[in-house]
């Protein structure tokens, strides 16, 4: 509204938007704040765990020791950045050439790309855990690596397509009129020009394949587990484990909420495959 | 840039990308089909005949088959009602002016971005554990009796935990839609004379009308492969009240180890969801045109 | 240096033609403008002149060498787009000096003629600046800097002045007149603005459907129009077309009349009419008159002192001298 609106409005709305967000929120919060106590503290009544027990570090530390953490966190590091690296090896031609160099076909593939993100995993859960299994690549990170990077690969040639053709055809026409050929074309104005496009892509890749809860647990056991299967873990618990667990769960999930708060836009870019704008 | 010699170089460019997802969806799916036709159970090795809409018949027949696609029903229609009419809700909310707009919005978009597995196992016992979880001791201090979530209603708590992980989703892609809305628009109606009301019904929820649809299309195709929530919280139980079809295809595959039985259902799966991707794909080309 | 033919020159995209082929001869320094309406194939001319598109078949030879297979870099033209299609993640001066670093032209000198080049655009105090912090008419200088340290044979403005409002695009038109008569090279302008057309063209090609109408300068265009579109085409208000029995009177299938050659009076004349509705611009007066038995309401320039009310009765009388005619085919006779 481009009317001004009274401080008094403005104040209402933020008591209630602030409400709702802070409950919605909460969870985050609390595990936060569990992490940091002891396990008898944990179960405490809630104001007593807020105001009343000590602040400690021992959970992390059991969490690390028990299950050896960082490894698991290592595994996931390495399949998230792994697949998405790997998929813009594939992605990039593809999209650059589907942007700058449409034919008829064009929109059909790039439809059918996307078709494949739909298929439900249980489909063909079957034939990929035999092939797996066959291949001896089960609990391997290279076949999550790869599992990983097809199931994201529409995603990012999607978005990378997209990002491509924002970019104006006449700053390249330009360029060649500059006496520019085309490597000078790609090298000095295509790749500034589409760096942050490449880099918002980059950052959704990687935030899905970190959360991807179905291939990372039925296909790990013990040596490539990431950190979804690992959490998974604690679903069968010995004793007392709330501090343990939300000291795992917010290692695990804060790298993700920080990027996940830079890439909103191309959330919603990359995930409704463009049918809103 | 048309000229001819970037054609070839172009097809060649893209052929990686379409070769390895034709063989990610292809190859498997055959897979799937053929397995589904024979009988094949991992821990009976010997002959594995084909024997025709067997699995099939065996598999839709089986009682957890109908409590699977009920339960599966009820997860996906509940999480799409929460989600899309909390997310309409929010998105208005959100469009209005005030302070610290940023920070309220990271807040009630950070649920999309925890694992589902953290959020299964920290809502079911930070929260839903009658004895020892927030909820059971917000009963307490009110004077109820505390709700054993995930004994009495297993399958509502699975709707709540995956809608506090939906919602954000759904909150943020109307929220874009609202904010492309032309502002001259609802001021030319409120010129007219229309009320808030009259606003919301005639101008804005028809604008919105795209963008529901399309959170309504997506959400069910991924929500019907809801697992790990599942997974880590009930496994499926108490007896068949959480498992879903997904779920009931993975314990068919990989603890019965019912190869066939396992692949025919994930043929059923994958009708149903082509079923709704049919519809979205349409969506999507519309917009691809424009 | 700055010499273009085009010989019968086509171009098709897929099975619709949208240039039939066309012959064009442009001479060293000539200020040339394609001018015509919308979808008439003047921008397609002008990319194919630039080589962003393949001619379909014919020849374009500058300085009499063949160009119709060189890539747009080797042909030695500079082209000013109409959305200036600056660089935006490069500096003013890096958008300038791109050419020159594509050339590999030493830095000293690379440097000199970025000096020069901001003097004569008044961009000195901007060479730092990011093209998303400049305005429009800021913009518009860069790109035609950038063009000028090609030092071509030849400019190609596309639509350079339409995304300016009114008041700068009178401004650009004398500045860019200005740099014609400075540097002295040939210019290929095209527009769709008859105004900018008349005012800076040495000679104007106007183009219908990919069709050359007329060539020649703006007053033989004004004079001498070849037929009824290029008359109606050249010159604001148009003008008016009758046809009829006014017209067999002159023996002709349809009579022209611009608005300025028409004699006005209360008492007598040629036409009996009632006033419509009159424009006034202060300077000229423009009034819509409904003569009797003519279809079309006739405009008529006056002299902005004369005051004529609407619903008056007015007599029309074209001055003989300045009468066109046309035949059935619409051209003149």
């Amino acid at each position: 509204m481009a009317r001004a609106v009274s401080n008094k409005t403005k104040i209402i709305n933020t008591v209630v938007g602030g409400t709702i967000g802070f409950l919605i929120f909460f969870p985050i919060l609390w595990i936060f704040i569990v992490s940091f106590k002891t396990e008898e503290d944990a179960i405490r009544a809630p104001m007593e765990v807020l105001f009343s027990s000590g602040w400690t570090l021992d959970s992390f530390a059991a969490v690390q020791a028990r299950a050896d953490y960082l490894k698991h966190f290592f595994n996931s590091v390495i399949i998230s950045v792994g697949s998405t690296l790997l998929g813009l090896v594939i992605a990039i031609p593809a999209a650059w050439s589907m942007a700058f160099v449409p034919t008829k076909n064009t929109k059909n593939v790039l439809m059918w790309m996307l078709s494949t993100k739909m298929l439900p995993p249980v489909g063909v859960l079957i034939p990929i855990y035999l092939l797996f299994r066959d291949l001896g690549i089960l609990d391997s990170r290279i076949g999550l690596t790869i599992v990983l990077m097809l199931i994201n690969l529409p995603i990012i040639i999607w978005m990378l397509y997209t990002y491509f053709k924002e970019i104006p055809s006449e700053i390249l026409e330009a360029a060649r009129m500059d006496g520019a050929n085309l490597r000078e074309e790609v090298l000095y104005v295509l790749t500034p020009m589409a760096v942050p496009g490449i880099a918002s892509t980059v950052l959704l890749s990687i935030i899905l394949a970190w959360n991807e809860s179905f291939w990372t647990i039925i296909l790990t056991s013990a040596k490539a587990a990431p950190l979804t299967a690992f959490i998974n873990s604690f679903s069968s618990p010995e004793g007392l484990f709330y501090a343990k667990l939300s000291a795992a769960s917010i290692m695990a999930i804060a790298p993700i909420l920080i990027m996940g708060w830079f890439s909103q836009k191309q959330l919603v870019r990359g995930l409704t495959f463009g049918a809103v704008k | 840039m048309a000229t001819k010699a970037s054609s070839a170089s172009a097809r060649l460019m893209i052929s990686p990308a379409v070769l390895l997802l034709f063989m990610w969806m292809i190859v498997p799916l055959a897979m799937t089909l053929y397995f589904s036709f024979l009988r094949y159970n991992l821990l009976q090795p010997g002959d594995n005949p084909f024997v025709g809409w067997e699995n099939y018949y065996w598999f839709v027949t089986d009682p957890s088959f109908k409590d699977a696609m009920f339960n599966t029903l009820i997860l996906v229609g509940g999480v799409l009602a929460i989600t899309t009419i909390g997310g309409v809700i929010l998105a208005l909310l959100l469009d209005r002016p005030m302070f610290g707009t940023g920070i309220i919005r990271i807040m009630v978009i950070a649920p999309f971005f925890v694992m589902p597995t953290v959020s299964g196992l920290v809502w079911k016992n930070l929260f839903m554990n009658p004895v020892n979880g927030i909820f059971g001791y917000l009963s307490t201090v009110f004077g109820f009796e505390p709700i054993d979530f995930f004994g009495q209603i297993p399958l509502v708590s699975i709707i709540f935990i995956v809608s506090w992980m939906w919602l954000p989703f759904a909150t943020l892609i109307l929220l874009t839609a609202m904010q492309s809305l032309d502002q001259e628009q609802l001021e030319a109606a409120e010129m007219d004379g229309a009320n808030w009301m009259n606003r919301f019904l005639f101008i804005m929820l028809p604008h919105l009308a795209r963008a529901i649809t399309v959170v309504i299309l997506i959400q069910t195709i991924f929500l019907l492969s809801v697992f790990a929530e599942i997974l880590v919280t009930t496994n499926g139980g108490p007896g068949t009240s959480t498992t879903t079809l997904t779920y009931l295809i993975y314990v068919s595959s990989l603890f019965q180890f019912d190869v066939g039985m396992g692949s025919a259902g994930g043929v059923i799966a994958i009708i149903l969801a082509n079923i709704v991707a049919i519809f979205l794909m349409r969506m999507i080309g519309k917009n691809l045109d424009a | 240096m700055g010499r273009i033919t085009l010989k019968q020159v086509q171009k098709k995209f897929g099975d619709v033609e949208v240039i039939p082929p066309l012959d064009l001869e442009i001479k060293d320094g000539e200020f040339v403008v394609f001018v015509g309406p919308s979808g008439c194939g003047k921008s397609t001319l002008l990319r194919l002149i630039a080589g962003l598109e393949d001619t379909t078949s014919g020849n374009i030879e500058i300085d009499d060498e063949d160009a119709t297979g060189l890539p747009p870099a080797k042909r030695g033209l500079a082209m000013v787009f109409q959305s200036y299609a600056l660089y935006p993640h490069m500096s003013v001066r890096k958008n300038i000096a791109f050419p020159m670093r594509m050339a590999k032209i030493p830095k000293e000198e690379q440097d000199r003629k970025i000096e020069a080049a901001a003097k004569a655009l008044n961009l000195t105090d901007y060479l730092d600046r990011k093209p998303g912090q400049l305005s429009g008419g800021q913009r518009q200088r860069v790109a035609i800097g950038r063009a000028i340290v090609r030092e071509p044979a030849a400019f190609l403005f596309d639509e350079p002045l339409s995304n300016l409002d009114a008041a700068l695009r009178v401004g650009m038109r004398l500045e860019i007149s200005e740099l014609h008569k400075r540097l002295d090279t040939t210019m290929v302008y095209v527009t769709h603005d008859q105004v900018e057309a008349m005012t800076m063209a040495d000679k104007i090609v106007v183009l219908q459907a990919g069709v050359i109408e007329q060539v020649g300068s703006p007053l033989d265009l004004y004079r001498a129009p070849k037929n009824k579109f290029v008359a109606g085409f050249i010159g604001s208000p148009k003008m008016n077309l009758i046809e009829g029995a006014a017209a067999s009177k002159h023996n002709t299938h349809t009579i022209g009349i611009r608005p300025e050659h028409i004699e006005v009076s209360t008492k007598s004349g040629d036409w009996k009419g009632t006033v419509g509705v009159s424009e006034h611009l202060g300077s000229d007066t423009f009034l819509h008159v409904n003569v009797d038995g003519f279809a079309e309401p006739i405009t008529v320039r006056i002299s902005g002192d004369i005051e004529l009310k609407y619903g008056d009765s007015i007599y029309l009388t074209p001055i003989a001298e300045q009468l066109h005619k046309f035949d059935d085919q619409g051209q003149r006779v």
